[in-house]
């Protein structure tokens, strides 16, 4: 494959993703119910979480399951500056980003020496301690957190209580800048040395590359956008508590779609997202409610089924595809 | 020899707790030359290999290279410097392409991924991948895999290249296509340090030898004089007959 | 301000915690020195441990004491079981072999939650009378809850136990081996599966042990495990992956620094103390205290 053929493989890849984006974005058109439309948001943002966790997880190899810390850090900011300090949500996602990005850089310092479980174990341990520092602060709202009652329709304040669909409209180019944000780095330098730090970090350090920085950039990226998508989430549902936005369970719910979709695949994240949680929804929804627990056995077996069965995740069906064609 | 050497180590000490594994090391290489690195097992070579490589620092002593003291830099910027290594047990970037390998080598030298293409193209050729560019480095089998990491550090643009056993374990053939490839690698520029067990592949492609022995260098020169050299000549027999004792 | 009689008091309790801790990570800690896997169902064992004896004692009358036994063989079989029927398969996912494992055994977290649901509801449980239950035993001026102490007790020989097994054994030798280099074992004829099956069987096995006796204090509902969960992966790791005895250090430490961390903050920030010293500790050590891996 020469150069010219391989430019225009990655075209290709990304008119599909546009052609994509203006297929999902003509769908309010058809499904006016609003339960739906709730499902069709969160599918969009987890699909945007999922990808900035891909980044760190998938591409970088470095396994986070503490990114609720993040996503709470997002929520928080928006939130709290909005009514504590009326400052726009515009502001508060940015400034959500850039502290979330900062912290992942501070926390990178001493974590990035770690490698394999006690990584891992560091990642849920600092963010459960956020989870409780927050339950506890008072000026945050501790286990009340923060109301934002909607007092009109706005794109200013980003507040819509009449619709979703400025919602639906926002994750969905969330969930595009964070598809092209990952396809950009495919191709660059960092990208190579992300997936050379995945694969072997010996190596990688034999071939020139410096693998803190490597991972430093990877965390600051993957924090920042899942702070915004934070910020998002904290905009659409209009109240954020501890429990709703930092929990450990949500640290394995933005991982999920990623391990379920293929992990560091530029696709993955998205599709994981697409079957995964209108999966989770409606099963909760139609099972959920009796409290006897059937929605959870089906969940479990579920990720059982998908962790065994696909480990190259959905992805990893259509490569072997490919594979088995091209050498036909 | 008046030229600087490109290489050169110093009086140089490597200790783990108790034991010694580089004894007051203090060895050349010049520009241009390829030179063996040999010893029975437990001589230091490996030890010696990671120290000039950059991987561990040295208990004691200087390593210099091209006329600058590096001896407290990382292997990352050794690398920077134009010293590049292959290693002994293989390690290749499993998830990605064989061009991707590469390209991760030739990032050292320029940000553009067109041009850190291009050179990984030329260097799969001359390394003679170019037909398995594409394929998951997972799926080489492993005398190309030996093949890749020589190209992955070639990309580097080194001026020296240390290769780890690279001849070790291999077909005639396969052996044969290492020697070409390590000759032709220095008549690019790259000078070539070489660790190897395999004698009769390794004496006629070096220009020197340097034999290790309990971590000290026992002997140097050339091949010929090495291989009648008593002491060289002792130095395997013990091991040999340590072998049988043990 | 704390006399020092709250303060000792306070200390004896959170060891004795911390030994039961203990004892509820090492069967982690086994598994995890066996074959690199982090089982994070492990809360749920300690949870289904629970709820089989309190059916035990609600259904049979059976003390809790007379049933531990019982309840960690009914452990070994489940957790070899487990092995076999899910894990085995997991491990042999060609990439991301980490993730894989992770995200099956957390599936199987959730699927037993949801079973103790559906089983038990979600209503807290309790054993009303056992013979350890509800007894202090004050050693000076100093009380010292009699579950936890017999827990204590069980911990301790547990790990004297493990101890001699895994050196002086040959099982134990072949355990290491395993660990060391599975391909070469199956050469000398042990098979792999067998002693990877009965590795998590001896791991469900001893938390079934401690899941029994804290049946005699502590509320069985169906996530009771989590808790307990992050706190065994925590002590493991803090007395490092692949070292039982760090596993024992790890979970006494736990214990006093939970302890002493009540007496300082408020009883919602518990665990930030434990929290802090983890990653204190790998921050100066990245392999833990112990750690071999």
């Amino acid at each position: 494959m020469d150069a010219a053929s391989f430019a225009q493989g990655r075209f290709r890849e990304f008119m599909l993703a546009v052609l994509l984006v203006a297929g999902v974005a003509t769908l309010p058109l058809f499904v006016k119910d609003v339960y739906i439309q709730n499902i069709l948001v969160l599918t969009l943002m987890y699909a945007a979480l999922s990808q900035s966790w891909n980044i760190l997880g998938g591409y970088c190899g470095q396994i986070s399951l503490g990114h609720a810390l993040y996503f709470g850090l997002g929520a928080y900011t928006t939130a709290l500056l909005f009514t504590k300090f009326g400052v726009l949500p515009w502001f508060g996602m940015l400034g959500g980003g850039l502290i979330a990005a900062l912290i992942a850089l501070a926390l990178g310092y001493p974590c990035f020496r770690l490698r394999g479980h006690y990584f891992v174990i560091a990642t849920i341990v600092i963010a459960e301690t956020a989870y409780l520092l927050f339950l506890n602060w008072d000026w945050a709202g501790a286990a009340l957190g923060v109301d934002m009652p909607v007092r009109l329709d706005s794109w200013v304040t980003f507040q819509f209580a009449r619709s979703k669909l400025p919602y639906f409209y926002f994750a969905l180019m969330l969930a595009f800048v964070t598809w092209i944000v990952t396809w950009a780095f495919e191709n660059s330098k960092w990208g190579y040395w992300w997936r050379a730090v995945k694969d072997n970090a010996d190596a990688a350090e034999s071939l020139g590359v410096v693998v803190f920085h490597s991972k430093m950039a990877a965390a600051a990226v993957s924090a920042f956008f899942t702070a915004v998508g934070g910020s998002f989430y904290a905009q659409f549902v209009a109240y954020i508590d501890p429990g709703s936005v930092m929990s450990f369970q949500f640290s394995l719910l933005i991982a999920l779609p990623a391990v379920l979709g293929g992990i560091g695949t530029l696709w993955g994240p998205a599709l994981g997202a697409a079957v995964l949680i209108p999966l989770t929804e409606l099963t909760r929804s139609y099972m959920g409610g009796t409290g006897k627990g059937i929605d959870l056995i089906v969940y479990g077996m579920l990720v059982i089924s998908v962790a065994l069965a696909r480990p190259d995740g959905i992805v990893g069906l259509f490569a072997r595809r490919r594979r088995a064609r091209a050498s036909a | 020899m008046t030229t600087t050497p490109l290489l050169e180590t110093s009086h140089v000490w490597q200790r783990f707790g108790g034991v010694v594994a580089n004894n007051d090391v203090s060895i050349t290489v010049a520009p241009g030359e390829i030179v063996g690195l040999i010893g029975p097992n437990g001589a230091g070579k490996s030890t010696l290999f990671n120290l000039i490589a950059g991987a561990t620092p040295p208990s004691d002593g200087t390593i210099r290279f091209d006329g600058e003291d590096v001896t407290a830099l990382p292997a990352t910027a050794r690398c920077k410097r134009g010293i590049a290594r292959t290693f002994q047990v293989v390690k290749s970037f499993e998830s990605m392409s064989v061009i991707d390998n590469v390209i991760v080598g030739s990032l050292v030298r320029t940000a553009s991924i067109g041009q850190a293409r291009d050179k990984a193209l030329e260097v799969l050729e001359f390394t003679g991948l170019l037909h398995r560019a594409h394929a998951p480095a997972s799926e080489l089998i492993p005398s190309e895999k030996r093949r890749l990491e020589i190209a992955r550090a070639l990309a580097t643009s080194p001026k020296l290249l240390l290769l780890d056993e690279v001849l070790t374990g291999l077909t005639p053939s396969e052996a044969q296509y290492g020697v070409e490839l390590v000759r032709r690698s220095r008549d690019r520029g790259v000078t070539i340090l070489m660790v190897e067990h395999v004698m009769e592949i390794v004496m006629p492609l070096v220009d020197r030898a340097i034999v290790l022995d309990l971590g000290r260098v026992l002997a140097e020169g050339k091949p010929a004089d090495i291989v009648r050299d008593e002491r060289v000549i002792g130095a395997y027999l013990g091991e040999r007959h340590r072998a049988r004792s043990a | 301000m704390l006399s020092a009689e709250t303060i000792v008091q306070s200390l004896a309790s959170g060891l004795l915690m911390g030994l039961l801790y203990g004892l509820i990570a090492v069967g982690l800690a086994l598994i995890f020195g066996l074959m690199d896997v982090v089982n994070f169902a492990h809360g749920e064992f300690l949870m289904t441990a629970m709820y089989a004896t309190f059916g035990l004692a609600v259904l049979v009358g059976l003390d809790p004491l007379l049933s531990a036994p019982l309840v960690a063989a009914a452990l070994f079989v489940f957790g070899a079981l487990v092995y076999l029927g899910i894990v085995r398969f997991a491990m042999r996912a060609k990439k991301n072999i980490g993730m894989v494992q992770i995200f099956t055994t957390f599936g199987l977290a959730i699927l037993m939650q949801g079973l103790a649901q559906f089983l038990f509801t979600p209503d807290y449980r309790s054993i009303a009378n056992s013979w350890l239950g509800g007894k202090t035993l004050s050693v000076g001026d100093i009380f010292l809850p009699v579950p936890q102490l017999a827990g204590a007790v069980v911990s301790i020989a547990t790990f004297g136990l493990l101890y001699f097994v895994i050196n002086r054994t040959d099982f134990g030798r072949a355990l290491e081996a395993t660990r060391e280099d599975a391909g070469a074992v199956a050469l000398v004829g042990i098979d792999r599966n067998r002693v990877f099956a009965i590795g998590w069987g001896l791991g469900a096995a001893l938390v079934g042990l401690a899941g029994a006796i804290m049946a005699t204090f502590f509320y069985i509902y169906p996530d009771v495990g989590s808790s307990f969960a992050l706190i065994a992966y925590v002590t493991v790791a803090l007395g490092g992956f692949g070292s039982v005895f760090g596993a024992f250090a790890g979970g006494i430490i736990i214990g006093l620094v939970e302890a002493i961390t009540a007496m300082i903050l408020p009883p919602s920030l518990k665990s930030v103390g434990i929290y802090s010293v983890y990653l204190a500790v790998v921050f100066l050590r990245p392999r833990g205290l112990f750690g071999s891996i």
